[in-house]
């Protein structure tokens, strides 16, 4: 089966003086085939919402390409094919307070997309904004109100009818409830898992969660200062985690349980995450890395398959 | 153990061009000596609002006491002069802001704004004061501590801010550290590290500490007893246990389901709680959940529940308790783990 989408080789480098170069995403390839969720965890700067936004193109990237149902976005050859990509990748922000124009009502916000990519009529367009509102459990009596209005669960439900109007098949998911309360995640998440099953899409889910990456994955690619570490199976990724990192970042979750926390194992990392300016060429997290060899020091480690759906960039697992 | 902070019948309110919002609604507890106590809810619920009320942090006006006494020591805090106070906020109670990125001065070194608190005193000299704070600094595990004293705060990454913010509130020698979310805005993994740096140091200096967080995960694991907040009232207390596997309210069970756990198939289907948290400017007559909660009865729309005590420690405010009431037990997967 042809993946859906396909990344290969992803750079974007910002270039901040003569000297300086921030390489928030490195040479990162993966597929995502078409009705399937894919996680991508790692921690703040590792460049996952770099990624998420190269995909839809809200930036260019540096190097590489992009390849939608086999097509490179970044070639697209008149305004047709360009649209129609658009039309087709959607993506929902991470802070539904700052991702709505406070300006516009919800039927503007709504009905943007709607006017661009289908030329349609004034009576139709507000039967389209009805349905789309019921579809994420609002009514028609908000359509003409402004984002202030609405609570921050609400409004990401507005930034959700905004990506489904165009009837996408692929929306990038950057961190859509990690902004929002914990009574309120679980209304946000159930309904994503709804509409995929209706609707047939695909995900690109960027989290820092852990928990909730695993409820909602298929699969799982994890990130460390832009770079993938390991790529693999969700439910194989928790259990047989492979990469120091990965395995540092499952034994941080907090667990809602005393009898776990208390008793669980933890793997301390020591330091932080060091600056994405100019990295070293070797293994990004040597230096915080326990199992650290004198190669991991001189040598990047490149992304090998461990075996069939489990890739891991990784010097210890070499031979 | 001594009580060393009492609250009680704490109400406290904000008056807006939208009316008075009620944000503390008669909230009581009290903080043992050396413990930490756990205050988790959702924003809006009143929990950062009590706690500033500890150390009158709260702007007065807009805010003002509608009622209640905090006790520090014996001593009612909410009568205190400003001068008073001065002489509690930073030495006897010790606060750790949620955001590292803005409560620290971005143009005072590091050094300076843990020295602050000295300032006026002159009890210190010069050279004193520089050896406390890098000692301090040293104490939160902050390497290279001479170089740091010299920085600016953007010169540190996130988990060194809230380092030095546990610094500042550590330096006065505390009896009592309250932490608004102090990890809220970091990663997991330094989220752990500072967790475990709370809780280390909360042992060997022997301090009570308030945590403030919204996160289950956290109070699992830091936490020797737990308020639940909810609509400006604690809906739940008790020890962590009781909260955990011996849950009493629906509001607790509700967040407690709605997590996705590591455990969590993915063909389980997550149990969010419906709806919003209640309006504060005009709230409820009966219970602040009964429009949200599953189980709500006639009674529960009409009249606050009383405070039910369980246990010595764990009490609930919830009509579900009433000898008149169906029984229920809540669907909580806490609770069956622990039997199997």
């Amino acid at each position: 089966m042809e993946p859906l989408i396909s990344v290969k080789n992803l750079s974007k480098y910002f270039y901040i003086s003569k000297n300086e170069v921030l390489k928030a995403v490195d040479d990162v390839s993966f597929d995502i085939n078409e009705g399937e969720t894919v996680g991508l965890v790692g921690e703040s700067g590792c460049g996952k919402s770099t990624t998420g936004r190269c995909l839809v193109k809200l930036y260019n990237p540096t190097k590489g390409q992009i390849f939608y149902k086999g097509k490179d976005i970044f070639l697209a050859r008149n305004k047709e094919e360009y649209l129609e990509y658009c039309k087709n990748t959607q993506m929902i922000f991470q802070n539904p307070y700052s991702s709505l124009n406070p300006r516009m009502t919800v039927k503007d916000i709504v009905g943007e997309g709607l006017k661009i990519h289908n030329k349609i009529y004034e009576k139709q367009l507000d039967e389209q904004i009805e349905d789309l509102l019921k579809t994420v459990g609002l009514n028609k009596e908000h359509m003409s109100r402004f984002p202030h209005e609405f609570s921050g669960g609400q409004r990401q439900r507005i930034g959700i009818a905004r990506a489904l109007s165009v009837n996408p098949n692929f929306i990038v998911c950057d961190e859509p409830i990690s902004a929002l309360d914990v009574s309120i995640q679980a209304q946000v998440l159930n309904m994503l898992k709804k509409l995929q099953k209706e609707r047939k899409l695909t995900y690109l889910f960027i989290a820092h969660d852990l928990s909730v990456v695993k409820y909602i994955s298929d699969k799982v690619i994890v990130m460390y200062l832009g770079m993938i570490v390991e790529q693999a199976k969700a439910d194989e990724l928790y259990m047989n985690p492979l990469h120091p990192y990965t395995k540092a970042l499952l034994s941080a979750i907090p667990e809602a349980d005393p009898n776990i926390a208390k008793n669980k194992d933890r793997i301390m990392l020591k330091g932080e995450i060091p600056s994405p300016i100019n990295p070293k060429n070797c293994c990004r997290f040597a230096e915080r890395c326990s199992y650290a060899m004198p190669i991991c020091h001189n040598e990047m480690p490149k992304l090998k398959n461990y075996d069939i759906s489990h890739k891991i960039a990784c010097h210890l697992f070499n031979s | 153990m001594d009580k060393i902070l009492e609250v009680k019948d704490l109400n406290f309110s904000f008056k807006t061009y939208g009316g008075i919002v009620k944000s503390v609604r008669g909230v009581s507890f009290d903080v043992n000596e050396g413990e930490i106590i756990g205050i988790v809810g959702e924003s809006g619920c009143g929990k950062s609002v009590t706690a500033q009320c500890i150390v009158r942090l709260n702007p007065e006006p807009p805010g003002y006491f509608e009622g209640g006494s905090i006790k520090y020591k014996g001593k009612e805090i909410t009568s205190m002069s400003d001068n008073e106070m001065r002489n509690i906020r930073g030495v006897e109670i010790g606060f750790i802001f949620q955001d590292p990125m803005t409560s620290l001065n971005p143009t005072m070194k590091v050094g300076k704004q843990i020295e602050e608190l000295f300032v006026q005193r002159k009890i210190y000299s010069k050279q004193q004061l520089k050896e406390k704070a890098i000692n301090i600094l040293k104490l939160v595990g902050i390497s290279d501590a001479e170089r740091r004293y010299k920085q600016y705060p953007h010169e540190l990454s996130g988990g060194m801010k809230q380092r030095v913010m546990i610094a500042i509130a550590l330096v006065g020698n505390p009896s009592v550290i309250i932490a608004d979310e102090p990890t809220t805005s970091l990663d997991v993994t330094i989220e752990a590290q500072i967790l475990d740096l709370l809780k280390d140091l909360q042992k060997k200096l022997k301090t009570s500490v308030i945590l403030i967080t919204h996160d289950l995960g956290v109070i699992a694991k830091m936490c020797d007893r737990v308020l639940v907040m909810y609509g400006g009232k604690i809906v739940e207390k008790g020890l962590v246990d009781d909260i955990f596997y011996n849950t009493k309210h629906p509001y607790t069970s509700g967040l407690l389901c709605s997590i996705a756990s590591l455990e969590t198939s993915k063909e389980e289907e997550l149990q969010p709680i419906e709806g919003t948290p209640p309006d504060l400017f005009s709230p409820p007559i009966g219970c602040p959940f009964a429009a949200r909660c599953e189980y709500a009865m006639d009674i529960c729309y009409k009249a606050m529940p009383p405070e039910y005590t369980i246990t010595n420690e764990h009490a609930t405010l919830c009509w579900l308790e009433h000898e008149f009431a169906n029984h229920v037990v809540f669907p909580c997967k806490r609770i069956l783990k622990e039997e199997a």
